[in-house]
């Protein structure tokens, strides 16, 4: 991920703290050069037209700016915590509703488990994790999944672009999800037992 | 407190997509509240989501796009600035029964609920969400049965206080139940007290005895 305009070891995690702490304008340059194009794609791929595009995607990388103290690196990476950001959008500004997220300060909400310091999973491990199991899948299997996050692709919408019956879509998915339930069990590649 | 039934990878999936319909979230944001083996998977799922946006083919951006961004920057902060400090919601002692999202979208806990009777000792309270899903919290008194039903669709539904049995199966705080159109059930609530729950549905709740249909035709169930 090494990239001529960020220093050699910097990487957008590094790059999103850099706006949080002193409000680093360039490193936000660098963060929109990369991120910007892809969320503007991937709001396309849903069938959203150019023009509402470019502007959510603005308006993403705007929150995005806003909310960089929130961002944990060792919670989530830049790209899923940027994938989340957009995602949030999407539903607010395209289809218009509301999307309710569980509050961790919430007294109703049960806490996680502690887990001992040398067995802990840090976002980078999921990441990994995440990259790796999905290789694991067929590529038939990986395109289910994948298509899943585009805007409205629902089960019906993807048998529709492979040219797939229903029921195939379906299963094929949940094969997929099955592979990945075991490949990502954090019991198994974190270490703990 | 160990929470025994949970949410299928498919609806994680699509909630981590944000591909749901807001009543269908409302429904797993508030089990996954209280239940942190979903939270972690939906964590998962979510990390799958920057795996696809990496993986996006670039979209060529307008001229001048960083700058505009820049604009809507500064724009924020200026509101920012002139913006009241948001009321903090009340301070409620203890656990509240509802759990948030939930709680919000009630305006209260689960003693300010504004329960309207469907018969039978059963009362249910609708709940405003937009999207095809219907979203509504139900009181079961001790011991009474739901009328046997069907649905042509989806039903999620979570219990929030007291505990619901169906078939073989125990249901206590936490647990959500998924049942497609093939089950054809009659949930009947634990001994002791009575059981809340949010249930969420695609399609109208198809009661099959006599009574409960005439009723449903009256309170929109
Ligand atoms: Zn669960």
């Amino acid at each position: 991920m090494i990239d001529g305009s960020r220093g050699p070891s910097q990487t957008w995690e590094d790059l999103l703290v850099a706006v949080s702490a002193t409000q680093d304008r360039a490193a936000f340059g660098l963060l929109f050069r990369h991120f910007a194009p892809r969320i503007k794609s991937f709001l396309m791929r849903g069938g959203t037209s150019e023009a509402l595009a470019e502007d959510v995607t603005q308006e993403t990388m705007a929150t995005v700016w806003r909310k960089a103290e929130q961002f944990d690196p060792g919670k989530a990476s830049a790209s899923t915590w940027m994938f989340t950001i957009a995602r949030n959008k999407r539903i607010d500004r395209i289809r218009r509703e509301r999307r309710p997220e569980p509050d961790p300060n919430d007294p109703s909400f049960a806490p996680s488990p502690a887990v001992p310091p040398d067995r802990e999973v840090s976002a980078l491990q999921d990441a990994v994790a995440v990259r790796h199991a999905l290789g694991e899948l067929s590529d038939e299997q990986r395109e289910v999944v994948m298509l899943s996050f585009y805007e409205d692709a629902s089960h019906s919408v993807i048998a529709e672009r492979l040219k797939l019956p229903l029921g195939t879509v379906k299963s094929r998915l949940r094969l997929a999800l099955k592979k990945l339930n075991g490949l990502l069990d954090p019991t198994v590649y974190g270490g703990m037992s | 407190m160990t929470i025994r039934h949970h949410l299928t990878a498919e609806i994680l999936l699509s909630y981590a997509a944000g591909n749901l319909a807001e009543g269908w979230s409302l429904a797993v944001a508030t089990h996954l509240a209280l239940c942190p083996d979903c939270r972690a998977r939906e964590v998962q799922f979510s990390a799958i989501g920057g795996e696809a946006l990496e993986d996006a083919v670039p979209a060529e951006l307008s001229d001048g796009a960083l700058a505009a961004c820049f604009a809507l920057i500064d724009l924020d902060e200026v509101d920012l600035n002139g913006e009241a400090q948001q009321p903090l919601p009340p301070v409620i002692a203890g656990t509240p029964t509802l759990p948030e999202p939930l709680r919000g979208y009630v305006g209260g806990d689960a003693d300010s609920v504004r329960w309207s009777s469907v018969g039978g000792g059963i009362r249910q309270c609708l709940i405003k969400v937009s999207g095809e899903a219907k979203a509504r919290l139900l009181y079961i008194p001790a011991g009474d049965k739901v009328p046997q039903h069907g649905h042509r669709g989806l039903e999620l539904t979570l219990v929030l206080s007291g505990s619901f049995a169906d078939g073989a199966m125990q249901f206590h705080r936490g647990d959500i139940e998924v049942a497609d159109e093939q089950v054809n059930h009659t949930p009947t609530a634990g001994p002791g007290e009575p059981c809340i729950c949010l249930a969420v549905t695609d399609a109208p709740i198809v009661f099959k005895s006599l009574l409960p249909r005439l009723v449903q035709r009256f309170v929109k169930i």
